[in-house]
Order: C-alpha cells, then sequence, then structure tokens
C-alpha cells in the first residue's frame, strides 16, 4: 500500500512539472490558438541562459533566475512579433511547421552553444535529499515543484477570470475582429500571451534542469504537457493541470507495474484515448457555435 | 449641429470585388442616418471601411470624423475616437459572460464610476440583460445577443454609433423594440449611422435617408420624402402601385434611376 502511495505522489511530482509546460502551452493555444511545439526550447534557451550567467559570471542563483525569467518573456514576444505575427492567414499545419521549425532552431542553437553534453545547474534544492512525509519519501526538489505549479494555476486561474487584461485576453481568441472594435489592441494581446507563457515555460525548465540539463532535456516533458493540454481539451487551464496529474500518474504506475522500458510512451496512448473517447478533451466545457 | 462623419467619394475594394464605387456621405450631428439597399449592394463594406477593417482600404476618397481624417488609422484608435461598430451578426465574446461582453465594451475606459453607472444604464435599456448577467453570452437568444452587443457598443461611450443590420433574423416584435430603443438612444444625444434591408422601419426611425445600389448611392432625401418615393415603396417596402381592378400589376416598374 506504501509503495503504491509512493508511486502516486512521485506521479504528482512528476505531473507538477507536465503541468507547467501544459500551462504555458493552453495559456498561447487560449488566446492565439496556435499549437505551439517551440515552447520547451524556449524554456531550454533560458534555461541555459541562466547556466551560463551562473558559469562564466559567478552570479547567485536569486540573480540569475530571474533574468532568465526576464529573457524568456522577451524572447516569446519577440517570436510572437518576428515570426508568428508575419504568417498570414495561417491554417493550424503552417502554424504546426512554423513552431516546429523554430523548435529545431533554437535547440541548433543552444548545442552549437554550449554543446550536446549534459550538464550539471548549480541548484540551491538538491534533487536526491528526500523530505518524509508520513512513510512516504519525496525530494525537495519534487516538492518545490508541486508547491510552484499550484501557486501559478491559481495565479494564472485567478488573473484570466478577473483581471481585465486576462478577460481580454479571451475575448481576443474568442472573437479578434470584435475585440479590436472594443478598442482592445489584439496584437500586444498576443505578444503579451506569448511573453507571459514563455515565463511559465521556462519556470519549469528551471525546474527540470537539476535533474537533467542537455539540449534535449525540454523535448519529454514538452510532449507529456501537450498531452496534458490535449487531455485537459487545449484550453482549460484547470484542465491541462489535472491532465498532467493523471498523465504523471498514469506513467509512474505503468512504470512499477507494467514495463518499465515502455513508460514514457504510456503518455501517447493516453493522448490515442482521449482523442478516440471525447475528442474535445475530458475538460472543457467549450460553447458550440449554433449555425 | 454640425457634420459629425463627413464621407467623400470613397471606393474600396474588398478583396478582388470592386464593392464600393464612388460614395459619398454625410452624417449630422444629433441625427439618425439610415443607408438602405438590397444584399450586396455595400451597406456592411461602407461601414467596415469606415472602421478601418478593411486592410488598406479605402483605396480612393476621403473619410472625416469631425473635421479630421480617419482613413488608413488603425481600428483601434478609431474607436478611440468616438465611434462604435455594432457588427452585423452581433459577434459577442460567446465564451465570456454578459458583464464581461459588457465590461469589454468599456475596455479602453478609465473612470471606473462612469462605467459602473453605464452598465447600469444598460441594464435599464435591456432589463433582460440583468437577468443573464453571469451567463455565457453564447447561451443568450439572438434578439438577446442583439441587445447585448448593442449594450457592449454603447459601453464605449460612443459620439457616433455605427449599426449594421440589427434587424437581421429578429421577430417582428423583437425589431420593433430594437428600434424603439435605437430611437432612445439617439434621444439620449448619440449620432446614429444605421444600416438596414428593414426599409419601413429604418425609415421610421431615420431622419435622413440614402439609398445604395451596386456600390453607388442612387437617392438621398429626408425620410419622409423618401417614404413617400414611388420607386423606394415599390422596390424597398414592398407596396404595390397602381395594381389593377383584379389586384395585380400588368407591368413591371422601372427605376427611375436606371
Amino acid at each position: 500500500m506504501i509503495d503504491f502511495l509512493q508511486i502516486i505522489v512521485s506521479g504528482i511530482a512528476v505531473g507538477s512539472s507536465y503541468a507547467l509546460m501544459g500551462l504555458a502551452m493552453v495559456i498561447i493555444y487560449k488566446t492565439t490558438e496556435v499549437p505551439n511545439f517551440v515552447q520547451g526550447e524556449m524554456a531550454l534557451i533560458s534555461v541555459f541562459l541562466a547556466f551560463m550567467i551562473i558559469n562564466s559570471y559567478g552570479a547567485p542563483v536569486y540573480v540569475a533566475f530571474p533574468c532568465a525569467l526576464a529573457f524568456a518573456a522577451v524572447l516569446g514576444g519577440f517570436l510572437e512579433f518576428a515570426v508568428l505575427r508575419r504568417a498570414k492567414e495561417p491554417n493550424i499545419l503552417s502554424l504546426i511547421v512554423i513552431t516546429m521549425g523554430l523548435e529545431m532552431v533554437l535547440m541548433g542553437i543552444v548545442s552549437w552553444k554550449f554543446g550536446a553534453d549534459a550538464k550539471t545547474m548549480p541548484f540551491p534544492i538538491s534533487p536526491y535529499d528526500s523530505v518524509a512525509l508520513g512513510e512516504i519519501f519525496i525530494s525537495g526538489l519534487e516538492l518545490l515543484t508541486m508547491l510552484t505549479a499550484l501557486v501559478l494555476m491559481i495565479a494564472i486561474f485567478l488573473f484570466y477570470r478577473f483581471s481585465k487584461l486576462g478577460v481580454a485576453m479571451k475575448a481576443t481568441q474568442q472573437n479578434k475582429v470584435a475585440a479590436r472594435l472594443m478598442g482592445i489592441r489584439t496584437n500586444r494581446i498576443n505578444l503579451l500571451t506569448w511573453g507571459m507563457s514563455s515565463v511559465v515555460g521556462c519556470v519549469a525548465g528551471l525546474l527540470i534542469s537539476p535533474v537533467v540539463m542537455d539540449p534535449y532535456m525540454m523535448w519529454d516533458p514538452m510532449l507529456k504537457g501537450f498531452t496534458a493540454a490535449v487531455v485537459g481539451g487545449m484550453t482549460s487551464l484547470p484542465g491541462s493541470v489535472v491532465g498532467a496529474y493523471i498523465v504523471g500518474v498514469i506513467e509512474h504506475l505503468f512504470g512499477a507495474y507494467v514495463s518499465i522500458e515502455f513508460k514514457s510512451v504510456v503518455a501517447f496512448a493516453i493522448i490515442v484515448l482521449v482523442l478516440c473517447i471525447k475528442p474535445s478533451g475530458l475538460f472543457t466545457r467549450h460553447y458550440v457555435k449554433k449555425v | 449641429m454640425g457634420t459629425l462623419l463627413d464621407i467623400k467619394n470613397i471606393e474600396t475594394y474588398y478583396g478582388l470585388i470592386y464593392a464600393i464605387r464612388g460614395a459619398s456621405l454625410t452624417v449630422e450631428e444629433g441625427t439618425v442616418t439610415a443607408i438602405l439597399g438590397n444584399n450586396g449592394a455595400g451597406k456592411s463594406t461602407i461601414l467596415k471601411t469606415v472602421m478601418g477593417l478593411i486592410e488598406d482600404q479605402p483605396d480612393k476618397g476621403a473619410i472625416e470624423y469631425m473635421g479630421r481624417r480617419i482613413d488608413g488609422m488603425d481600428t483601434e484608435d478609431i474607436v478611440q475616437l468616438g465611434i462604435s461598430y455594432v457588427p452585423e451578426g452581433r459577434e459577442v465574446f460567446e465564451e465570456l459572460s454578459v458583464r464581461e461582453n459588457l465590461l469589454m465594451g468599456a475596455y479602453t475606459r478609465k473612470d471606473k464610476l462612469g462605467v459602473e453607472g453605464d452598465l447600469e444604464r444598460m441594464y435599464e435599456y435591456f432589463p433582460v440583460l440583468r437577468e443573464r448577467e453571469t451567463q455565457w453570452a453564447g447561451t443568450l437568444s439572438g434578439g438577446e445577443q442583439q441587445m447585448l452587443a448593442i449594450a457592449r457598443g454603447l459601453m464605449t461611450r460612443p459620439r457616433l454609433l455605427l449599426l449594421d443590420e440589427p434587424s437581421l433574423g429578429l421577430s417582428p416584435i423583437l425589431v420593433k423594440e430594437i428600434f424603439k430603443i435605437i430611437r432612445t438612444i439617439n434621444d439620449e444625444g448619440v449620432t446614429i449611422l444605421l444600416v438596414e434591408q428593414n426599409a419601413r422601419m429604418a425609415l421610421n426611425v431615420s431622419q435622413a435617408g440614402l439609398i445604395l445600389e451596386n456600390g453607388r448611392f442612387v437617392m438621398k432625401g429626408k425620410s419622409e420624402d423618401l417614404k413617400e418615393d414611388k420607386d423606394v415603396k415599390e422596390f424597398y417596402m414592398g407596396v404595390r402601385s397602381e395594381a389593377s381592378l383584379k389586384g395585380y400589376q400588368r407591368w413591371k416598374r422601372k427605376k427611375a434611376w436606371r
């Protein structure tokens, strides 16, 4: 029984970093309807920037991480402004191709600049020291990830619910022309959305970096985050978080009881299953337009 | 009362279609002006051109608002000047609540008290919106959505309100109600430019009317005069003139402007 609980808790802990990636993708999809496959690499490049600041300039973590977050915000905004805004009336396929292309470019830059070998991020909280909660053990880093995910999720939820800017972001997604007619500068909204999402992704990247850090570190979390977002219905913030926990827990259960080798494939089986059973996602209450 | 909006001989391409072929009109402050015309005459295109919603248009001509050229400006800036456009087919934010929709209308406004006051005023104009306050706008009926769209347009506190087919797809009772509200809004000092297919209603509520055909204005005048015009009666209000004793017309009337 303890074993089982331990697996569940570890699953949720892993799910938390997926949740952050999922949130980041949902934020962008919610406003701009771009399936953003460059999400992971935007975080990747910011994480390596933090690494560079720490290693080359000897700056402490609490300086380097905010720098990375700020850089992530600028990078997100820049990509929207320089690339996605230029795409004239893109369809979903071209958006996927554009973001995939950007993803490869950014990953290439990181491998070229920093090399493809694994690095170690100096992080104040070790991923190997455990905290005991009763008989269940959880590493300090996992705990931090869980808490961060929770706090960010609540903050983002409140932002979309109550702030004028958040509602304007939702309005922009639902009807761009009408939003412009309200005087909402939709271009600026898109820019801000990308910046915000990039920051959330960067947080996920920074929390993953103590465990693995190489140019491919974000690929897996991003795909899992994408899975979580699809499970949650792509536009639902709580949906993507719950989806991420589901993916994390199922993955761990599968790894423990069925086969450790196929552990990371499970996520994609979940995508297929969800798309077969409820294609709109498990948690959407999307209003279907009556024609 | 001066001229609020002055459209000077504009030509607009809608994609490859030459939609507006030289149209001029003026809207006097404090009045209701109606543009009538058939499907595809270019009525909506004129409004969209004014709002700057069609990229790089108008191709020729000028649009002046309070003596200032606004053609070529961004939609967002035009809205800030005090022009509000209620688009055809309502276009509410379907997954926002009614209240949020109205607040989005006041997005550019900074005066919180004024916004609250206007919100109250909208609920007085349209009591049904108060009942539906927390409901998603997409779940409202067509008529309620139209009311919401008009209320949202008014939330920007416009001097000039452009209404694009407010009666589209509504039942006759609702149409009457909407037009009653249009009159109320006008009485409170908002100038209105109205685009309609329902000629009778539009001419009843307006002081000036224009008839648009194939991208050109073919007739202008006071609404009372237009209402009495034989051509307008026949082609836009469906009144058959000079029927024979047996009740049918034996010849086809030709428009005077053709």
